[in-house]
């Protein structure tokens, strides 16, 4: 099939199969390999990616479900100047080893900042229990996303964020 | 800052840093696939049996794809290790469940995986080795032993009673298999252009993985290359295993007649690939009933797998921190691997000492319970000083502060009012007795040491070469085989660099670990790069500035090297004018390159029979109290707490060694309690992510780590080894915690309820509840 979506901030058309992966198409079809595959079945976040504003993991997601969507992933968060000062201070402190997971990480960070600007420790734990790190044992994770000055996304998304948490499940009728 | 003198012990931004949080590092299997095909395993069902037949039929597999199997291989079919029992491809029997039987190669990875299945193997299964009764019945792999004093006469002492004063204790601690679960799994690319061989990927050691290849292709020197690239994470499991995954790229590129890739997925890597050695430990002790250790006897096992692999150096190191960073006068132990069917172990990060280590701390608190003295007090009385001898002989250095790491750790988590006040409330109510409260507190202690760099004359043998070369911009960059898996010695090498030179973090790169290229300046192991190449790499940068200040001088008519000492201050002046010299320089066509070596101590000597003298130049040290919250209900346990103190000599990067503590904690703890691998006929059960399980964020303690800093008198200035040392304590103190919370003696990890539940009943039983 054929689809077209938003792919950081610009519209794209794919073709493949209805049920080709999204972190397939995103890493063979793009270029885009920030996104990882960890384990293939939506237990690392490796391939965490923004799907119309929420997290959603690339490699349980058909491409079926990405038609009239709008998929960011940390390559198009680096674009803005806002993203990469994000990055670069969540390197600086710590949060970065590896950097395998890290894609995923920054990006469930800042989907949390989103709803949380000042985060606690609990927010922040809740937010990337889905994000396993290998290297840091979360603790400069912690620290790094407890010390953020606020949002980062605002400029970045698509339209106010969808407010039920029905994604991956039913794709949105979009009437492109 | 700016100051070069301040550089060491702070923490710039990791070199890498950006790069990897925007997702722009390019690991293996993110650089363009460039013509490559795919490879495919196909994979013993069977923990031991004879291969009767293997078949390809072809009329089932994509049209183009190629087979490759063990009569493939013209030159030799193993892996150079140690030995090179491990065969390349399963000859006429496999002795393992995952063992690689033959490969497939095809354009992509469904045509590949379509490939493998059109193999065929034909099975005649053969007896087994599996769980320990059944492998001590077996001839061991290896075996070491290393005896100090009279610890026979001592325990028969203590044993029979002739002796009033000295108590006999005994103890049996078991561990488990544990997976790396690097987040980037196995990846490796390998291409013959003109006859020579091209191996690019996932590895920790590229020299290891190019003599490896040397040995199944019979290859000179020059007639092959290998490439490293950033790996996400490798934690020891990309030490041994590349070289075997090198060979089957490289045998399928041959047969292929193009580049192949192979990248494992997350099953694959977790049913092939090694794992840190199942241990089972006994310990015999004679102690005073003042807590003084007289005498141990330590029969420390470990279960090696199939193949030897790298197990003898594993158990070396075991045997090395058997008794932990104690004066026992009377030490006697003896170290085996085993032979069992199953999936050959490897290294891990601590290699050994984590298994002897935890076996030994668990003792410790054994010994404790039966006198009636503290954790705390009872390390107290036997802790090293400086001066203090080890079992092997060797004279603890002044940079030896195990005491201290213990006593800041017990101060800052006010661990023995604490503990106390647990164990009286334990005491006073039965933690499952009638209506009791769900969620109960403990928390434990443990101290811990690792020995820096390679084991005994490891490093003697090495003499690591680093060369750091005059760029054209004026840049040093260093020139080494070190490899970046997360540690980020990417950047702590040029701080070190920078640090010896007068030079900024940016005038200083390293290149990357490319074998046409680079020195062999050994593994990237042993919690040895930061301080054995650093070092070496530290003392390059400072020859080659000092060459071309002296030639400059020269130029001038200045005396010898008044340049250099009015200069090497670190002003930003300086700066510039060295770029502008050093430019100047390049175009003498003098040589524009210094190589230093790693000159370990001379008067480090080891006796590697005796097991006697130094094993290493110095050791790290860590003294850890976790605290847990147990759900007497289900026996769940969550870690709320960790408090470490690390002495790792002299802190380069501050926030990174940071991060190595935590990150290594949290991988103990994971080792302690989670991280279970269920084996049922050689087979692990839970092989995916979903059923192996690693701590999430929400399984994480809060983490307050100190570091001390007492330098040792060696290079580079003074610093010691950090990466494996967090992997040795925290598993032996979470279980301590569990105790001090519900009184379960808890001796084998992971500490999972179901073994929790058993020993519940086990000392309900024997206590006759």
């Amino acid at each position: 099939m054929k689809i077209r979506f938003t792919l950081n901030g610009k519209i794209v058309q794919a073709e493949g199969r209805p049920t080709d992966r999204l972190l397939d198409l995103l890493r063979r079809d793009f270029g885009l390999t920030a996104a990882k595959e960890g384990c293939g079945e939506g237990e690392c976040g490796a391939c965490t990616v923004l799907l119309d504003g929420e997290t959603v993991l690339s490699c349980l997601l058909p491409l079926l479900q990405v038609d009239g969507r709008n998929v960011m992933t940390v390559e198009g968060l680096a674009e803005s100047e806002k993203g990469r000062d994000y990055l670069e201070r969540f390197a600086a402190k710590g949060g970065v080893q590896c950097g395998a997971c890290t894609p995923g990480i920054v990006l469930s960070g800042a989907r949390l900042l989103q709803d949380h600007p000042q985060p606690s420790r609990e927010e922040i734990s809740h937010a990337l229990g889905g994000n396993i790190c290998r290297c840091t044992g979360y603790e400069a994770i912690l620290r790094a996303l407890s010390e953020e000055p606020g949002a980062i996304l605002d400029d970045l998304l698509p339209e106010p964020l969808p407010s039920g948490s029905d994604l991956p499940g039913n794709p949105k009728e979009r009437g492109e | 800052m700016s100051d070069k003198r301040g550089i060491l012990g702070s923490s710039p931004l990791r070199v890498d840093g950006l790069e990897k949080s925007a997702g722009a590092t390019r690991y293996l299997d993110d650089l363009p696939a460039g013509g490559a095909w795919w490879g495919a395993t196909v994979r013993s069902q069977h923990p031991h049996a004879r291969i009767l037949s293997i078949r390809f039929d072809r009329s089932l597999a994509p049209p183009d794809a190629v087979f490759v199997h063990a009569g493939d291989i013209d030159g030799r079919n193993g892996l150079q290790i140690l030995d090179d029992h491990w065969p390349i491809l399963a000859q006429d029997e496999v002795h393992h469940v995952g063992e690689a039987i033959a490969l497939v190669a095809a354009p992509t990875r469904e045509d590949a995986l379509r490939a493998a299945g059109a193999v065929e193997v034909e099975y005649e299964p053969l007896d087994t080795i599996l769980g320990w009764e059944s492998a001590e019945q077996a001839e061991p792999l290896y075996d070491l032993a290393m005896v100090e004093g009279d610890t026979e006469e001592m325990l028969a002492r203590a044993q029979g009673g002739g002796d009033d004063e000295l108590i006999l204790i005994e103890g049996e601690y078991f561990s488990g298999h544990q997976e790396h679960l690097y987040i980037e799994t196995q990846a490796m690319l390998a291409e013959w252009l003109d006859g020579r061989l091209i191996v690019t990927g996932s590895m920790q050691c590229p020299y290891y993985v190019k003599s490896a290849l040397q040995h199944v292709f019979g290859l000179g020197e020059g007639e092959l290359r290998v490439v490293g690239r950033s790996m996400g994470g490798a934690f020891g499991g990309k030490e041994d295993y590349p070289s075997l995954l090198a060979a089957h790229a490289a045998l399928l590129s041959r047969a292929a007649q193009r580049p192949v890739k192979i990248v494992y997925d997350r099953h694959e890597d977790i049913i092939a690939t090694t794992k840190r050695h199942p241990s089972h430990t006994r310990i015999r002790s004679a102690v005073r009933r003042d807590g003084t250790l007289v005498a141990a006897r330590v029969d420390l096992d470990l279960d090696g797998g199939a193949y030897l692999g790298l197990s003898p150096v594993v158990l070396s190191r075991g045997l090395l921190h058997a008794t932990g960073p104690y004066q026992i006068p009377n030490v006697s132990i003896r170290a085996r691997v085993l032979r069992t069917n199953t999936i050959p172990s490897g290294a891990f990060r601590g290699f050994g000492a984590p298994q002897s280590e935890f076996a030994w701390e668990r003792h410790m608190d054994r010994i404790g319970r039966s006198l009636g003295i503290d954790p705390l007090s009872l390390r107290q009385r036997n802790v090293l000083h400086p001066g203090d001898s080890l079992p092997t002989g060797q004279i603890m250095d002044e940079s030896c502060s195990a005491a201290q790491v213990l006593e800041e750790a017990a101060r800052k988590s006010d661990f023995t009012q604490r503990w106390q006040q647990y164990e009286e409330q334990r005491e006073m109510e039965d933690p499952f007795g009638r209506g009791h409260q769900r969620i109960i507190h403990g928390l434990g202690l443990s101290l811990s040491f690792h020995g820096a760099g390679f084991t005994g004359l490891g490093e003697h043998k090495m003499r690591s070469p680093v060369t750091v070369r005059l760029a054209p911009d004026g840049k040093l960059e260093i020139l080494s085989s070190a490899t970046e898996m997360g540690q980020g010695m990417l950047t702590v090498l040029p701080m070190l660099a920078a640090d010896a030179t007068g030079l900024r973090l940016e005038d200083v790169v390293m290149h990357e670990p490319d074998t046409d290229v680079v020195p062999d300046s050994g593994p990237t192991v042993a919690s040895r790069t930061s301080m054995i190449v650093g070092g070496a790499a530290a003392k390059a940068a400072k020859g080659l500035v000092k060459k071309i200040l002296e030639w400059k001088e020269e130029q001038l008519g200045a005396g010898p090297l008044q340049l250099a000492a009015s200069q090497l201050s670190g002003t930003s002046g300086f700066i510039a004018s060295f770029r502008e010299v050093a430019r100047e320089y390049r175009t003498t066509g003098l040589p524009s390159e210094f190589t230093a070596r790693n000159e370990p101590p001379a008067w480090q000597k080891f006796d590697e029979t005796s097991y006697h003298g130094s094993a290493y130049p110095t050791y790290s040290y860590s003294a850890q109290v976790i605290e847990v919250e147990v759900d007497t209900d289900t026996l769940e346990i969550h870690t709320t707490h960790a408090t470490v103190v690390a002495e790792v000599g002299k802190v380069l990067h501050e926030l990174q060694c940071r991060g190595q503590i935590e990150g290594g904690t949290l991988q103990a703890l994971g080792w302690a309690l989670w991280e279970e691998m269920k084996l049922e006929k050689g087979r692990f059960l839970n092989d995916r992510m979903a059923t192996y399980i690693v701590p999430t964020i929400l399984d994480a303690p809060v983490m307050d780590v100190t570091l001390l800093e007492s330098p040792w008198p060696g290079p580079p200035q003074g610093a010691k080894g950090v990466g494996e040392l967090p992997m040795d304590g925290p598993a032996a103190a979470v279980c301590a915690a569990i105790e001090n919370a519900t009184g379960i003696t808890s001796d084998r990890i992971p500490a999972t309820p179901e073994i929790l539940l058993d020993a519940l009943r086990a000392s309900s039983t024997g206590a006759g509840r």
